[in-house]
């Protein structure tokens, strides 16, 4: 009975973040017609000021990015009453599968951007954003469900909340940190080229983009440390060997490097800024591929973390 | 020895260091896509039949043993020896800037990315002496030297990068202790027989090449029962719920204590631990003779085919007259009969059922030499047949026993659960654990200590004596610097300091 409850919100957010992300496409596509004003002074501007000539338009872009953010409000309520509701009815916490991980780590990623939104006005995170999470959402409520069970006797751990809490959240982490990284190849390559107008006007600077990227990976990567150590310490307790390259535990461990390497390469000549920006969207690339590639292409004791 | 140097040089740099890294994420992958040998041999086995073509150069370049392979060794080695390379010329660095006072107050303070500058209404030695106690209070290292104070924070960041780096060098370290060390043994045992910890008891046995047959505890482990439960429900029939394992446990020559191993809940005995990693059937037959003598009693071990448990499984009766008796089938723990043939359809045994074939031949001369339990070795056996020519096959249920045409009879009495238990010791474990721990810990320390340098110069003017102050960060992404040098300034008692931008993001 919980159940349904717990599954009407989870669909019903997907629906509203796809709203939502259209509405964000709206303000980029409203953000792009209009605006012609000097490159100088966008360039100087940054941040979420205004970039407009034309009050109307301008006003039209605003109006869709609020419509954008008022909806993942919304939709943010649905999927953690969700996410909620699916602990309860399962009686244990809701990480126990492929869906309930989605789930649970993209209701982490959304509190985060709406912590940002309202503490830092960073409303040009909502397109990617929201993109991520209908994509997200989405899938999981068509591919990935799966009805309630309880858990096999191997996730019967403390580890079990503490591991996959910090896996989620380090998820959460990177997607955005990756978000970020891409946004700044993005306006880094208009910035170089001096073509700076429309959305990318309302970016931050490049260089403020590549720094809110690192801060979100200083913070994802200790955390992600934790995880592989937290999930070593429990496949000691589960398996008795506290690493058997497991293709789930090689995989964290080449997320762990690429990361590892984008850290070392902000602060080497030569890599510093795009290199690295890459190194955070392949860091992400692997992420993504442990998590789903991992989960259903190969054999390995992972395999309850399938669907 | 130039060119030694130069090698040094290049694989000591960061830039190297970061081609190490990737390549060590780019050499993990194939291991991760393809079968391996320590982990799951027969599925490399499976794999190299169904790929011939590839298999024996995937073979040759250790694609099935990625992680033991001369070339994956050989870039964690490098990057190891980079690693330590990098790192101990900057512990000497960096022992020398601890020793070090903070440096001397540059000539052009504007010039910082963040300065102020005014007047003050304080004499020069009580303005220098708050600004120095603001400071100190602040936790910085202060140097005062004539009319101006220099100080500087963030020590530390240096010294967690410099941790994390040899945590990582300690947890090889402790990996490699504990692989020389460490042991791992699997033995299977039926609820109601005893296991001692001794070589010649195990199944399957893996050491490090230190290990000596003296390190193993003496301890004898007694399963008395074991208890698997499964989901009965809609979703996820068939699933595991629980598994538990009631033993008794006697270190060396005590007594027996009760204890219980469950998945996740290994027992400890002695600092190795057994675990619980698998468990199936051994139905408990009784084979007689023609001659009406018990040839054999016992549970026999069969071992499950697949999630359903279909277990595979042979009887052996060497000591049966006139001729040897052997019987090979499956052991279904809820049978069912259709077109795929006889299977099991769920894990437990809700009508179990033994399906076998008889197999028969001449008393085989005891030759010493190790036999499978779980295999029927066919040489000079044939299969047994009715009168009429017919293969024997049947199929019983617990407590029934059949009469075959050379009158001899199996009885299946009974079924019983047996467990693989997995006998473990890791002594460098703690060793990998506080490694990882360290470098997390000196990680958070290079990432969030924020170094800084400030100074302060009281000039004298005609007007009255006038600050200066300034700072430097040295590190990316730090905030507050310009407020810290507002705050000295107005320390010094600088009023309405004329505050300059802070530069940078």
């Amino acid at each position: 009975m919980i159940e349904a409850y717990s599954s009407l919100p989870m669909v019903a957010s997907a629906v509203i973040y796809l709203l939502a992300m259209m509405a964000h496409a709206a303000e980029w596509a409203a953000a792009r017609r209009p605006v012609e004003v000097p490159e100088r002074v966008l360039v100087g501007s940054g941040g979420s000021e205004p970039a407009a000539s034309e009050p109307e338009a301008e006003h039209r872009v605003t109006l869709f990015g609020r419509i954008g953010v008022a909806l993942t409000v919304v939709g943010a309520l649905a999927h953690v009453v969700g996410v909620v509701l699916r602990g309860v009815a399962a009686d244990r916490l809701p990480w126990g599968n492929m869906y309930e991980f989605v789930t649970s780590s993209l209701a982490f990623a959304v509190v985060f951007y709406l912590v940002l939104v309202w503490r830092r006005g960073w409303t040009w995170l909502g397109l990617p954003v929201t993109l991520l999470l209908s994509v997200g959402q989405g899938l999981a409520v068509t591919v990935f469900y799966v009805a309630i069970a309880p858990l096999v006797p191997a996730l019967h751990s403390v580890w079990f909340i503490i591991h996959i809490v910090a896996a989620a959240i380090s998820a959460a982490a990177f997607n955005v940190g990756a978000i970020a990284a891409i946004l700044y190849l993005i306006r880094e390559r208009a910035e170089r080229k001096g073509t700076v107008r429309g959305y990318l006007a309302r970016l931050p600077k490049a260089a403020a983009l590549d720094d809110f990227s690192f801060r979100v990976h200083r913070f994802a990567f200790p955390l992600w440390t934790f995880v592989i150590l937290a999930g070593a310490i429990w496949a000691d307790y589960a398996w008795g060997r506290f690493w058997g390259w497991d293709p789930k535990e090689t995989w964290s461990l080449v997320t762990w490097v690429v990361y590892a390497a984008y850290l070392h390469a902000r602060v080497t000549a030569g890599w510093k800024g795009v290199r690295a920006a890459w190194l955070a969207v392949l860091g992400v690339v692997t992420f993504w591929f442990n998590f789903v590639g991992v989960n259903l292409l190969t054999v390995g004791l992972h395999s309850y973390a399938g669907i | 020895m130039a060119l030694l140097r130069l090698f040094w040089v290049q694989l000591t740099s960061m830039r190297t260091a970061l081609l190490l890294l990737l390549t060590l994420a780019l050499v993990a992958i194939p291991g991760s896509l393809l079968p391996q040998r320590p982990i799951a041999p027969i599925r490399v086995s499976d794999w190299k039949a169904a790929n011939p073509a590839v298999a024996d150069l995937y073979e040759a370049i250790g694609l099935f043993d990625v992680y033991g392979s001369p070339w994956f060794a050989a870039v964690y080695l490098l990057l190891t020896v980079s690693l330590i390379g990098c790192i101990v010329p900057r512990i000497q660095v960096y022992a020398k800037a601890l020793r070090q006072p903070p440096p001397r107050t540059p000539k052009r303070l504007d010039r910082l990315p963040a300065s102020v500058a005014g007047a003050t209404a304080l004499s020069a030695d009580e303005a220098l002496t708050a600004a120095e106690g603001v400071l100190r209070a602040k936790r910085f290292r202060v140097r005062r030297e004539g009319d101006s104070v220099a100080a500087e924070r963030g020590h530390l960041r240096e010294f967690g990068n410099l941790l994390f780096h040899l945590s990582f060098a300690l947890m090889l370290l402790g990996v490699a202790w504990n692989t020389l060390w460490s042991y791992k043994g699997e033995v299977i045992v039926v609820e109601g027989q005893a296991f001692s910890n001794n070589l010649t008891q195990y199944d399957d046995f893996s050491a490090g090449s230190q290990f000596k047959p003296a390190n193993l505890q003496p301890f004898t482990i007694w399963v008395d029962t074991f208890t698997a439960k499964f989901e009965t429900g809609e979703v996820q029939r068939g699933a595991a719920r629980v598994f538990e394992a009631d033993v008794r446990v006697a270190h060396g020559d005590g007594a027996p204590e009760e204890a219980r191993i469950e998945v996740n809940h290994p027992l400890v005995v002695d600092g190795t631990q057994v675990h619980l990693i698998g468990h199936g059937y051994a139905p408990v037959v009784t084979v007689t003779d023609p001659e009406g003598n018990v040839a054999f009693s016992g549970p026999v071990v069969f071992l499950p085919q697949d999630g359903n448990f279909t277990s595979l499984g042979v009887i052996k009766a060497p000591d049966a007259r006139p001729n040897y008796l052997g019987f090979e089938g499956f052991f279904l723990p809820t049978a069912v009969v259709d077109q795929q043939g006889p299977h099991s359809v769920f894990p437990d045994a809700l009508a179990p059922e033994l399906f076998v074939n008889v197999w028969t031949g001449a008393p085989r001369e005891e030759t010493g030499r190790p036999e499978s339990v779980y295999s029927l070795t066919k040489d000079g056996l044939e299969q047994m047949t009715t009168d009429d020519g017919k293969v024997v096959t049947f199929r019983i249920a617990p407590g029934q026993a059949i009469d075959l045409p050379d009158g001899s009879s199996l009885s299946f009495d009974d079924w019983r659960r047996w467990t693989k238990l997995q006998v473990s010791s890791e002594p460098g474990l703690w060793l990998v654990i506080g490694a990882v721990g360290l470098a997390v810990a000196g990680m958070m320390l290079s990432m969030y200590v924020r170094p800084r340098r400030l100074w302060l110069r009281i000039v004298d003017t005609p007007d009255g004596p006038r600050v200066e102050a300034g700072g430097l960060d040295r590190a990316e992404s730090s905030t507050g610097l310009a407020d810290d040098v507002a705050e000295l300034a107005a320390s010094a008692g600088v009023e309405d300091a004329a505050r300059t931008q802070e530069v940078g993001p």
